[in-house]
């Protein structure tokens, strides 16, 4: 579960924090597309370290690591299956080349986690609603995925809650086999799905009786507005992306295997 | 018997719940725990059927340290009805929620019939024996968690804000069970905000504030001081209250329930008549 921590928002305040939630989404997805176009290592590393300082001016290391720690299982099959399939598909050959192969593959998967896990940690769910509405999508979806992002740790509180309940009476989960364990789960979920969908239905009468939806126009208490930093930002994303699209096109690209080997 | 000694206890969040509580609930009390929100009164009777366990200091459940055996164990000793109702009901029928317990415990099939027709009889169930526990009212749901736990007639039964959503005659009801409970020496705890009914069955108070015991005593004593109440948020009983406005015409200040308020009434009233 410790990869949920690393997108779970919490309220502090830094440069990063209050940078316009349009901006970071763009941000995070310019390196998602620069994470794409490379396959090999080295171009991979400068992207994961480009972010480091984004994390450290966020103040959000804590979080940022355990959402990576999380990441580590995911990462290890990726790097395993990706390794084991070229090395064999190759005919056992060349185990240097495909070892960093898959570590660029591994990597990639760990900068996409990286940047979207920075981008959830520093943007709180009103920030988010307010994005997407500003971006002239409708106000329903909006709500809906707000709501949703919001109530995610009041129904980890539940969850917790129901367990205690059925605990007190009798209920061991750890007991039995594989699909005992999985069955003793049953008293757990029906309530909390139960009760998901009472919220969700008391949620929409009361909404509707603080007169959601009346008028077509909504206006907000907040508007997001652009400031210094956010065309600092979306300079430099224009910057990483030219970049990489540049090198990507105009350059080969030396593989470390080749680097460490000019030296020697 | 409950024997708490120094428990502290912090949550993964670094609250801190409980700061300190020592306490002895001997077998056959009845104890009602009060306070405001958030003093840690959930906390506390979590602590004694093992679903929370002593950051530092012991809890003792008949000479047995909480730390050593698991909740399930515990729990065939001490039952506890949480607040929400909805927390706990899943089964298709009402019969099969009250039995869900009994089959954990591993209860024979002869006793496990038994003791749900007496459950269901308690509480008023029988005509919703086959019905789905998601089709009954509030107040029905949680008679069912209250009889899906009295099914396996624990020895200590500890029950959370059990007033809430119920009317007068279940409120009525309830304070009947406690007593009928109290009688077969039970040991019973209840978790509430609800003087008038802690006034009307008048058990052993413990107040909490911050996650210490602030009083300790019979409900007399307690709900009678002003000065402790308004340090828990507390209002004393309606009855109190005008006890303790009209002291000046040399009425009592420890009163608490209306039987006792009117005999002392009626007596004034004749001393003035003479």
């Amino acid at each position: 579960m410790s990869v949920f921590d690393g997108l779970k928002f919490r309220r502090v305040y830094s440069p990063i924090h209050n940078l316009d939630p349009r901006i970071k989404f763009i941000y995070v997805c310019a390196i998602f597309v620069a994470a794409i176009i490379f396959w090999e290592l080295l171009p991979l590393i400068i992207l994961f370290l480009i972010q480091v300082p984004f994390v450290i001016l966020a103040g959000v290391q804590r979080q940022w690591l355990r959402s990576m720690r999380g990441a580590a299982f995911l990462a290890t099959i990726i790097f395993s299956t990706n390794f084991i399939f070229s090395f064999i598909g190759a005919g056992y050959v060349d185990p240097a080349y495909y070892l960093e192969y898959a570590s660029a593959m591994t990597l990639r998967f760990i900068v996409l986690i990286e940047s979207f896990s920075v981008f959830f940690l520093t943007t709180s769910p009103d920030h988010l609603g307010l994005a997407l509405e500003q971006t002239r999508i409708p106000y329903e979806f909006c709500f809906a995925f707000t709501t949703a992002v919001r109530f995610v740790p009041v129904l980890a509180e539940e969850a917790q809650t129901i367990m205690d309940a059925q605990k007190a009476r009798g209920l061991e989960l750890e007991r039995g086999n594989f699909l005992k364990r999985i069955r003793n789960y049953i008293p757990i979920l029906i309530p909390l799905i139960v009760s998901a969908i009472r919220r969700s239905l008391e949620l929409a009468e009361a909404m509707e009786s603080r007169a959601w939806g009346a008028t077509e126009n909504r206006t907000n208490l907040y508007v997001l507005k652009m400031h210094r930093g956010d065309f600092v930002l979306i300079a430099v994303t224009i910057l990483i992306l030219a970049v990489a699209i540049y090198i990507r096109l105009f350059f080969g690209i030396p593989s470390l295997n080749e680097l460490l080997g000019s030296f020697s | 018997m409950i024997e708490a000694k120094n428990v502290y206890f912090t949550y993964p969040n670094d609250v801190e719940a409980l700061k300190g509580v020592s306490l002895t609930i001997k077998n056959g009390e009845f104890v009602a725990i009060m306070g405001e929100n958030g003093a840690g009164k959930t906390t506390l009777v979590k602590h004694f059927n093992g679903l929370l366990k002593p950051t530092t200091g012991t809890v003792h459940i008949d000479g047995v340290n909480t730390t050593k055996v698991s909740v399930a164990t515990l729990a065939r000793n001490v039952g506890f009805v949480f607040q929400n109702p909805d927390h706990q009901l899943f089964s298709e029928t009402v019969e099969e929620e009250i039995a869900f317990a009994l089959k954990n415990f591993g209860f024979k099939e002869k006793i496990i019939k038994r003791r749900l027709t007496w459950a269901l009889n308690l509480l008023d169930l029988t005509k919703y024996r086959k019905t789905s526990p998601f089709m009954l009212s509030g107040g029905e749901r949680k008679r069912v968690a209250l009889a899906s736990v009295l099914a396996w007639n624990p020895k200590i039964l500890m029950l959370d804000e059990p007033t809430i959503g119920q009317d007068y005659r279940q409120k009525e009801k309830l304070l009947q069970f406690i007593l009928q409970m109290k009688a077969q020496r039970k040991t019973v705890i209840i978790v509430t905000h609800d003087v008038e009914f802690v006034a009307e069955c008048s058990p052993r108070i413990l107040l909490m504030r911050k996650g210490r015991i602030v009083a300790d005593g019979e409900a007399r004593k307690v709900l009678t001081n002003p000065e402790i109440l308004t340090q828990a948020s507390i209002v004393p009983p309606q009855i109190t209250q005008i006890f303790l406005q009209l002291s000046d015409f040399q009425l009592p200040k420890e009163v608490i329930d209306v039987y006792k308020a009117r005999e002392k009434l009626l007596n004034l009233l004749e001393a003035k008549a003479k």
